[in-house]
């Protein structure tokens, strides 16, 4: 499982409800399910991801996030898992808004625009960044609003939304981001996870 | 139209109240069964059968000899297991296959006919729920259907909340459509318009309405297939000649297909049995039982939902199963939703459809495992 992943599982205690928006494959999961009695629900846009969560016994709904979240009712799930999805939504300040309104709290990880080696790409490559977080060709990406660390944080705090934690994530490190190292963060993380409220 | 030595029928002696004020009593409910039940009766499943459906779900139908009705879905091995299922299916009252219905006779032995009471989705779970006691079942592990069969589960599970783990409504709605009240209106009155009906007492007129029925067949059956599905299917092309004849034979395959469609029917179907039903479906408004809150039909189960709806369906379209998705999400339910992609309309719940059947296997046999491994 992906580090990623076991940064998420940590932020969340036992027996919670959650709701993975985007859950792909179930993998996620399927780790919360049985390792923390979570009470789990995905929101799935492909069928073929759908599929996989059913062969898996996991409950799932093949739906879209931008359309399909207003179903629920205000402050049905303890969390809400977004990992890194935010960027490939058309309106990310809607869906942003929704899943804060859906969970108590919510879980936001993002590929981090700001990462050392995307802004090294740029600079001396002269061509759109590909990472290993970023794999795709600028023509194929379904990323429409990319964003930094910094910017997704300036972005919450003017919105009123309270950071409990953001952890920066390199590789198998993840370290606390505050307002003084952000700067630094911001340079040489390639994911930055936010555990949020309203 | 019916042998009875094949037919399995309980007789429920208690009276049955119906929605239309009537009572009914000592009647039979028919029903088939696969697999066997278990010493814990935990794996039983009630399967609830669409408008022209029976109880006899695979294998060959003993009193038609054709396949049963879900032969792709019912076997061993297959997406509903009989190795490892007790599956139980019964014929709706107001059906033709045994159960009580309007080719019966009154208590003057006189065959019904029109004066049959009109019946409701609500109706025929309240008959089927006995079965439940006469296997002495106290909880279902599952119960499914598609169509008419899905709306019979909506509506059994809004009855009886505690009695399914498990439950899977399949291209249905939780409400009849003016296109779908349209469409059987349309059935209706092809039958009432064949001279042959005689207000519904043809069988004492040694009659049949059978041209009025095929009729309502074909059209019924355009409705269960897309566009381009038929097209695929039949295109253009001429039935068993070289051109076009210049009269009103069958020129093209599909009206020669929609023809046999209706021929065959009228040996397995009864008139008036498809009036009675087609109006039950009509009437089938699971939000108005509940002043127009369709969650409030779902707010005393715990049993987790599985909702399957098909791309091409225009008859029971995705949005129309999702809504009942929506009322559940909106009370919290534990609820699961997959639309699959078909091309073979409302009709893919009863073909060979592998997406729809590895969802359906997957969806029943992890949760019997987790229900198992809870215990």
């Amino acid at each position: 499982m992906k580090n990623e992943f076991q940064v998420i599982a940590d932020l969340i205690e036992k027996d919670k409800k959650v709701l993975d928006v985007g859950c792909a494959d179930g993998t996620l999961m399927k780790f919360l399910k049985n390792n923390k009695n979570i009470n789990i629900r995905g929101l799935e846009i492909s069928k073929e991801r759908v599929q996989e969560c059913i062969a898996k016994g996991l409950t799932v709904i093949e739906g879209n996030a931008e359309k399909d979240l207003k179903q629920f009712p205000d402050k049905s799930f303890d969390y809400v898992i977004l990992s890194q999805t935010l960027q490939a939504f058309l309106n990310p300040e809607l869906v942003l808004d929704e899943l804060l309104r859906v969970g108590k709290k919510a879980i936001v990880t993002i590929p981090n625009f700001g990462y050392w080696k995307v802004r090294f790409h740029l600079l001396f490559k002269g061509t759109m960044p590909i990472t290993k977080t970023l794999p795709d060709e600028w023509y194929n990406t379904p990323n429409l609003h990319m964003c930094t660390i910094k910017d997704f944080f300036h972005f919450v705090k003017s919105k009123d939304i309270k950071i409990f934690k953001s952890l920066a994530l390199n590789n198998l490190n993840s370290s606390i981001i505050n307002q003084s190292n952000l700067g630094v963060k911001n340079l040489f993380a390639d994911l930055g996870i936010f555990l949020i409220e309203k | 139209m019916n042998t009875e030595k094949n037919i399995k029928t309980l007789i429920v002696k208690k009276p049955l109240k119906l929605d239309c004020g009537k009572s009914i009593k000592n009647f039979p409910v028919a029903y088939e069964t696969y697999g066997s039940l278990n010493s814990k009766k935990d794996n039983a499943i009630l399967v609830f059968h669409a408008l022209t459906g029976d109880q006899f779900l695979t294998g060959i139908n003993p009193v038609t000899n054709k396949e049963g009705w879900w032969s792709y879905a019912v076997g061993p091995d297959k997406a509903i297991d009989t190795n490892k299922y007790f599956v139980i299916c019964s014929n709706v009252i107001g059906g033709c296959m045994g159960s009580y219905g309007p080719s019966h006779k009154d208590p003057d032995q006189k065959i019904f006919g029109t004066n049959f009471p009109v019946i409701t989705i609500n109706d025929m779970v309240n008959a089927q729920y006995n079965l439940l006691d006469h296997f002495g079942i106290d909880k279902l592990f599952s119960i499914t259907g598609g169509s008419m069969g899905g709306m019979q589960v909506l509506q059994f599970i809004s009855n009886f909340p505690d009695k399914s783990k498990t439950v899977i409504p399949i291209a249905t709605t939780s409400s009849h459509s003016a296109q779908n009240i349209a469409f059987n209106e349309l059935g209706r009155q092809a039958i009432t318009a064949d001279s042959n009906w005689k207000d519904g007492n043809y069988t004492s007129n040694d009659t049949n309405p059978g041209k009025g029925l095929a009729v309502a067949r074909m059209a019924a059956h355009i409705t269960y297939l897309s566009k381009k599905g038929l097209q695929e299917k039949f295109g253009r092309k001429l039935q068993e000649r070289e051109d076009l004849k210049f009269g009103f034979d069958a020129d093209f395959q599909i009206e020669s297909y929609l023809r046999y469609q209706g021929s065959v029917f009228v040996d397995r179907f009864d008139a008036n049995s498809y009036l009675y039903i087609t109006r039950a479906m009509d009437y089938f408004d699971l939000a108005k039982q509940f002043n127009g809150n369709l969650s409030e039909a779902f707010k005393n189960t715990n049993a987790k939902f599985f909702i399957i709806s098909f791309t091409s369906d225009w008859l029971y379209p995705t949005q129309e199963n999702k809504d009942i998705v929506i009322a559940l999400n909106s009370i919290g339910a534990d609820v699961g939703f997959v639309e699959i992609e078909s091309d073979k309309g409302h009709d893919s719940f009863l073909l060979d459809v592998p997406d729809f059947l590895s969802a359906l296997k997957n969806f029943l046999d992890k949760s019997y495992e987790e229900i198992n491994y809870e215990k």
